[in-house]
């Protein structure tokens, strides 16, 4: 779902292209081919990572590396594709846009890749590259930005916590032992939700010390779904009291709460 | 005047000068007739069809996916060489076919590898030729002709063109059009097995792979998995060269097509082949008994152990100033128990793959199988202790009893000597089979409809 200030619209990806719905799912209202010769004839053709940005865009990422971004009218059906950000050289993974409040000056959008490559752009008009933070060797699957400081999500099942002004490592934390496969962020508490294949889901706090300006984490809650490899995890209400849960070969979702 | 005499022959002779065509115009009328009548009635249910199931919008999408699998299907089955082609049920007629094409699309919503296939076909290979590979040594075939039926099925499976064919980039096949490459590979020798015996192979060949693709530490071990049944493939076939050849050639192309993808894109192809085995909760006897799957069909996912090459073991939290510099460490602490991983496998044309997963799990022999001639009545009564019995194991058995009871042997001709194995020989083995929730029962009844004939 892509909340923006005028509408809701539900948007999906898939091999062939990206579809977009009202939020009650019952006009589609943009379709979007993939342009399959745009790829090598042996790499897959998808799209991937959804995020609403700046007020009236939409951007999705695919499989080549691009980024689009739809420039989405309040009403009706004339979506266009207003811009194509080209500074990822392999899949999409994840994008986000800031959830909190961004300091003045830092950017309100990553999007991270397949190779573990982050950019952080400035949303608008056109939109700007602002820093780029270089793969450490592993895929960055899921990526959150809040008041800042982005929080990956990678194949090892580390988390990293960078600043979105400097483009620093802040925090690392060896949080999974398998790949984690999901990350949410609560905006009104800050709190951080990890889901991986190693069947566990961590619910993390970020904070930021206003004597050093150190971004801090650490660590809430665990939960261990027993013999489920988790794919998705979310928060259920913006304070995070509470969070859903899925897995591979699930059919049920589990839902959590505080006691 | 006309007298009464004149008229009646005046009117004979306009009745017999019309005759001719008003039979021609009521025939033509009762011809019309019917034939409208035909079309009516071939018309109308075609007509309801049309009303009742009408075709669904396509939002621009390619041609249907399953049309172009049963052509990549029929062409593997071509470079086989195989005498019958995959059978494919056709439709009866447009609107039936519009309605399985949009079931079948429901499986490809999401992203697919293009590269799975070599690695879905080869692995569900190697754990086939375990499984024979074990029965035939169960069964105390000669040496000789169990080598020959290993033989030949491996020739088929690498056999060039065949492979040239497989490692093409396409989507993964559907399973069915997998499944009939299967069949056609296992009659590949002289072989013969019923739908009973195909279907239980098929069940614990594709139940084996998902749990290894499941397990798997790191996305790229799914290679390592799949040399782990290459090693084991070519320790089968280790005295002849030329067979050795071909799959020494095989592994090459993998290590080529595979060596330089990245984590992403490995990930990609696990999905991939997770996304064929979703759903599937077979339960089967050897994975119940070292507890690796639950009751319910579903896999035990530990939770200790070493962490995959490349990971961290969890519980470390560190900070940093914008310097660079770090600044705290704290620790966290969960329920479960990591340790270090020794070293990493080899991606090697030789090497020690580290991983266990993808080796031959049939090779340590089972007490249940090979002792069950000598002790069975041992055996049957511990057995009753320990095993719950599965009224689903004793259907299958049943029904493989059943097979049994309808096959015909046939008299080898010539010189040839062949031979019937037979599981069910006395009643306590009967008894036995009954109560034991055995993989190896359930496989030497696989076996006992199996028509082995082998040459001297």
């Amino acid at each position: 779902w892509c909340v923006l200030p005028s509408r809701v619209l539900l948007v999906l990806t898939s091999q062939k292209g990206i579809q977009m719905y009202e939020s009650d799912g019952s006009i589609m209202v943009y379709w979007h081919a993939l342009d399959v010769t745009e790829h090598p004839p042996a790499q897959a053709v998808f799209a991937r990572g959804i995020a609403a940005a700046g007020g009236r865009f939409i951007c999705v990422g695919t499989s080549s590396g691009l980024v689009l971004v739809f420039d989405i009218p309040p009403k009706g059906t004339n979506i266009t594709v207003s811009e194509v950000l080209e500074q990822h050289h392999d899949a999409i993974t994840d994008i986000a846009a800031e959830l909190g409040q961004a300091p003045d000056g830092a950017g309100d959008l990553v999007t991270a890749d397949d190779a573990g490559t982050l950019c952080i752009w400035s949303t608008g008009e056109e939109f700007t590259l602002l820093s780029k933070i270089p793969a450490f060797g592993c895929c960055c699957a899921s990526v959150k930005l809040w008041n800042g400081i982005v929080a990956a999500g990678y194949g090892n099942g580390q988390i990293r916590l960078y600043e979105v002004a400097t483009g620093l490592l802040r925090a690392e934390v060896n949080a999974h032992a398998r790949w984690i496969y999901a990350l949410d962020l609560a905006p009104q508490t800050g709190k951080l939700l990890s889901g991986a294949e190693d069947s566990f889901v961590h619910v993390w706090k970020l904070s930021r010390n206003p004597d050093t300006d150190d971004v801090e984490i650490e660590h809430c809650h665990a939960e261990c779904v027993t013999d489920t490899q988790v794919c998705g995890a979310r928060f259920c209400d913006p304070e995070g009291n509470s969070f859903a849960v899925t897995g591979y070969d699930l059919s049920e979702i589990y839902c959590y709460g505080r006691a | 005047m006309v007298t009464e005499g004149e008229l009646p022959a005046r009117r004979q002779w306009r009745l017999s000068a019309n005759l001719p065509a008003f039979l021609l115009t009521v025939a033509r009328a009762v011809v019309l007739r019917c034939c409208l009548d035909v079309i009516l009635i071939i018309s109308l249910p075609v007509l309801c069809l049309f009303v009742c199931f009408p075709r669904g919008r396509r939002w621009g999408m390619g041609p249907a996916p399953d049309r172009g699998l049963a052509r990549a299907g029929a062409g593997l089955a071509r470079a086989l060489a195989c005498p019958h082609r995959p059978r494919r049920r056709l439709p009866i007629g447009p609107l039936v076919a519009g309605q399985q094409r949009r079931r079948r699309r429901r499986g490809s919503a999401v992203a697919m590898s293009a590269r799975t296939l070599p690695l879905l076909f080869l692995n569900l290979g190697g754990e086939m030729l375990y499984i024979l590979d074990q029965r035939l040594r169960a069964q105390s075939i000669p040496g000789e002709k169990a080598r020959k039926v290993m033989n030949d099925i491996i020739t088929t499976m690498f056999n060039k063109k065949f492979m040239e064919e497989l490692f093409k980039p396409q989507e993964l096949y559907s399973k069915k059009a997998l499944r009939t490459v299967y069949d056609r590979l296992a009659h590949a020798s002289i072989m013969r097995l019923n739908q009973a015996s195909m279907d239980k192979l098929y069940d614990l060949m594709t139940m084996a792979f998902k749990y290894q693709v499941l397990l798997c530490p790191r996305p790229k071990d799914i290679l390592l998995v799949t040399f782990n049944h290459l090693d084991a493939i070519k320790d089968f076939i280790r005295d002849s060269p030329g067979i050795l050849n071909q799959v020494d050639e095989t592994f090459r192309q993998l290590i080529e097509t595979y060596s330089c993808l990245s984590a992403g894109e490995f990930q990609l192809i696990r999905q991939t082949l997770l996304i064929f085995f979703q759903d599937m909760h077979i339960r089967v006897s050897i994975f119940l008994k070292d507890k690796v799957q639950n009751s319910n069909g579903r896999f035990v996912l530990p939770i200790s152990g070493p962490v995959p090459w490349g990971t961290e073991v969890p519980g470390l939290i560190r900070i940093f100033n914008h310097n660079g510099d770090e600044v705290k460490r704290t620790e966290f602490t969960t329920d479960g128990n990591y340790v270090t991983p020794q070293r990493e496998g080899s991606f090697d044309l030789y090497g020690d793959r580290v991983l266990k997963l993808g080796t031959n799990m049939y090779s340590v022999s089972r007490p249940v199988e090979t002792h069950m001639s000598d002790s069975s009545k041992n055996l049957a009564s511990r057995a009753k202790e320990n095993i719950v019995p599965n009224p689903l194991a004793k259907e299958e058995l049943n029904f493989l009893a059943r097979l049994l009871g309808g096959l015909e042997i046939k008299e080898p001709g010539g010189s040839e000597t062949g031979f019937r194995l037979n599981l069910f020989t006395t009643d306590e083995e009967e008894e036995y089979a009954q109560v034991l929730l055995g993989w190896g029962v359930c496989c030497s009844a696989m076996w006992t409809a199996l028509e082995t004939k082998v040459g001297p």
